[in-house]
């Protein structure tokens, strides 16, 4: 197989910032605040270079969907070591309600496009946790999917794929072209280094809107408030076992 | 091969979940820079926000976890100090056809400054080591570039700066090291005092005399560990900057190849001149690295300290003491941006300018430094507590690179000078 990868990047708010919900609970403050690559996207950027660099693959293509900033997300990937960069544009309302239906549909129009033989992405986004983009863009190409990657090998023109699952990992051989997703312990994302970093000045960013994909980005869902987790309420000191047992029953948890 | 990042930093993705659990205990993820108003990143392009992100992340995951354990084994950090040069940090602002990043002065403050957060004693090491490799880049011929500034910028090999002597610190001109010429070897005869990674170090580039007095006689050699008649006196015990060992140069009839020599003879001090206006911002930028660690380390246990029934971030003259601590950092900042600018550009300002910074910066910052301690109270003065590491390692500054002292004779002479 030697063919082009699709990666998909998101940007996030960085995962060291403390979260703050807007006082209207409408949604998280973002203005001002850190953002930086979804660190399962750095993950998936890091597993399409290596297969890149061991010439399993032809070209690693990053994309992301999202307003203006999200081309600082591709240049990471850029320095990281993805060939060229795709934008998606996509501002203000229609931004605030993508999710992944409307990335899926993104991802699937722009695969049929760069004739791509592996999409490769995060398992989930460290905002939404949703862990669905894969699966739906999966369905919608009707490809198969290697979820929870913690290992990925290509074996001719199949994919072995070693998933984390509850009951522990499961192994699947999957075809060609496939979706996957990265898990934590898929690889260790590189550094970028300073000679990628102004290399990737150079390379290419195409900038596109997902009407040019035919793709309809309106939301079906609607969000109606966020809040943040109740705070933690103190504990009360029992003296005896007794105590603990009529405790335990008046709150009816025996 | 790449360099990797430790699977620590990302241990809190476990799940994916329980996103407001810090499953780590070292310090970093504050240091990550969320304060707005003295982001380090404000002003500067999306390319420098990217160096500026690989040296923030790599001081978090790299160094921030073992700075408090190289300080107290005094350990030479030499794996790690590699990975830094793989990632292009062993010669930032060295020219790329011998191996170095070919970066701006701009773009390596902003580099040091970052890395410093991590350690402050390795980073002022990597640029003292940078210094050195720049020296020979821009004032060796191509032999020596193609010989030393390779495998200087991976770090294969590092470097010491060889100016100060027992008898000659501010004084630098009068320096007696001699180096008398024989054939095609000069031989050396003399000692250098409190030079930074001394003895673990492999290339020295030392001033030394080789015509007349003052400075005009000063030349400038590279010697090469294991030259015979070059010792090393002991490891000096030192209140910060203990990731690198210090320690006296002693050359007893070392003969050093006459084409060691960096540029001409008598040019030796107008090299070692040179290499201290960007090794002064170089070091003004380990300060507000401090500063900036110091802030945010000052402002966190602000919000989690309570005395008389309230957070310590409700007393207003502690707000108030924040809020200057945060007006000089910013102000720092702002100047040595502003000199690595003027170096970069050759402008006639550049080397008063990068004195002002050092003088400035390394005042300012060693007092926010300070300050940020007395916040913490009495934990400020515990091992446990990384800011008191801030402040000694910082302290330093104030003295080498050129006494804050040498730095006002440096402007007052630009200022009362006739013809300017």
């Amino acid at each position: 197989m030697s063919g082009r990868v699709l990666v998909g990047v998101k940007r996030v708010i960085d995962y060291a910032v403390k979260i703050r919900v807007k006082p209207d609970k409408s949604s998280v403050v973002t203005d001002g605040v850190k953002h930086s690559m979804n660190p399962f996207c750095e993950i998936a950027v890091e597993e399409a270079v290596k297969m890149k660099e061991k010439k399993l693959i032809k070209e690693v293509v990053a994309v992301s969907c999202g307003p203006q900033q999200a081309q600082e997300t591709i240049r990471t990937a850029l320095a990281m070591g993805a060939d060229r960069g795709i934008h998606v544009e996509v501002t203000g309302k229609d931004y605030e309600t993508l999710g992944p239906l409307q990335i899926s549909k993104i991802m699937a129009a722009l695969a049929k496009k760069e004739e791509a033989q592996l999409i490769i992405l995060g398992k989930q986004a460290i905002d939404d946790d949703c862990n669905q983009t894969g699966q739906m863009t999966a369905a919608l190409l009707d490809w198969p999917q290697g979820t929870f990657a913690s290992e990925v090998s290509l074996e001719g023109d199949k994919i072995k794929v070693v998933r984390e699952v509850d009951g522990g990992l499961e192994t699947i051989k999957i075809n060609i072209p496939a979706v996957i997703t990265a898990d934590l312990r898929l690889n260790t994302p590189r550094y970028a280094t300073l000679p990628n970093i102004m290399k990737a000045k150079k390379k290419k960013i195409a900038n596109m809107k997902p009407a040019d994909l035919g793709v309809d980005i309106t939301s079906r869902l609607e969000v109606l408030r966020v809040d943040e987790p109740p705070q933690r309420q103190a504990g009360v000191k029992v003296e005896t076992v007794e105590d603990l047992v009529s405790k335990l029953k008046e709150a009816g948890l025996v | 091969m790449a360099t990797v990042r430790p699977l620590g930093r990302i241990a809190r993705l476990g799940s994916g979940i329980c996103r407001n659990h810090r499953f780590f205990l070292n310090r970093s993820p504050q240091r990550r820079g969320i304060a707005s108003c003295v982001d380090p990143a404000h002003g500067l392009t999306d390319e420098q926000r990217e160096f500026q992100k690989v040296a923030f992340d790599f001081a978090a995951n790299e160094m921030a976890p073992h700075m408090a354990e190289w300080d107290q084994k005094e350990l030479f950090p030499v794996e790690t100090m590699r990975k830094a040069a793989q990632l292009g940090f062993g010669g930032i602002y060295v020219q790329p056809d011998v191996g170095g990043s070919g970066l701006s002065r701009l773009d390596t403050s902003v580099i040091f400054e970052a890395l410093s957060t991590g350690c402050v004693s390795t980073t002022a090491y990597i640029s003292i080591h940078n210094m050195c490799a720049w020296m020979i880049d821009t004032f060796g011929n191509t032999e020596q570039r193609e010989k030393f500034c390779p495998q200087l910028c991976s770090m294969e090999k590092f470097a010491s700066y060889c100016l100060t002597e027992p008898g000659s610190g501010s004084d630098a001109a009068s320096l007696l090291t001699t180096a008398q010429l024989k054939g095609d070897h000069y031989i050396l005869n003399g000692s250098k005092a409190f030079i930074s990674g001394g003895g673990d170090t492999d290339v020295y580039v030392v001033m030394c005399r080789t015509g007349g007095k003052g400075a005009k006689g000063i030349s400038c050699l590279v010697v090469e560990k294991g030259t015979p008649g070059l010792h090393f006196g002991k490891k000096e015990k030192k209140m910060g900057w203990n990731s690198q060992p210090t320690r006296a140069v002693i050359f007893e009839d070392c003969a050093v190849p006459v084409t060691n020599r960096l540029g001409e003879e008598g040019q030796g001090f107008n090299i070692a001149m040179k290499g201290l206006n960007g090794g002064r911002i170089n070091i003004a930028s380990c300060s507000l690295g401090a500063a900036h660690a110091s802030v945010q380390l000052a402002r966190d246990h602000l919000l989690v300290r309570k005395q008389f029934g309230e957070t310590l971030s409700n007393n207003q003259f502690l707000q108030f003491k924040l809020a200057e601590m945060a007006t000089k950092l910013v102000a720092s900042r702002l100047l040595v941006r502003e000199a690595a600018t003027a170096l970069q550009e050759n402008r006639p300002d550049a080397v008063s300018l990068c004195a002002m910074a050092k003088l400035f910066v390394t005042d300012e910052c060693f007092n926010i430094c300070n300050q940020a301690l007395q916040m913490h109270g009495g934990y400020g003065y515990l091992k446990d507590y990384a800011v008191q590491q801030f402040v000694r390692d910082i302290r330093v500054h104030q003295i080498l690179e050129g006494t804050n002292e040498v730095m006002r004779m440096i402007i007052s002479r630009n200022l009362l000078t006739e013809s300017s």
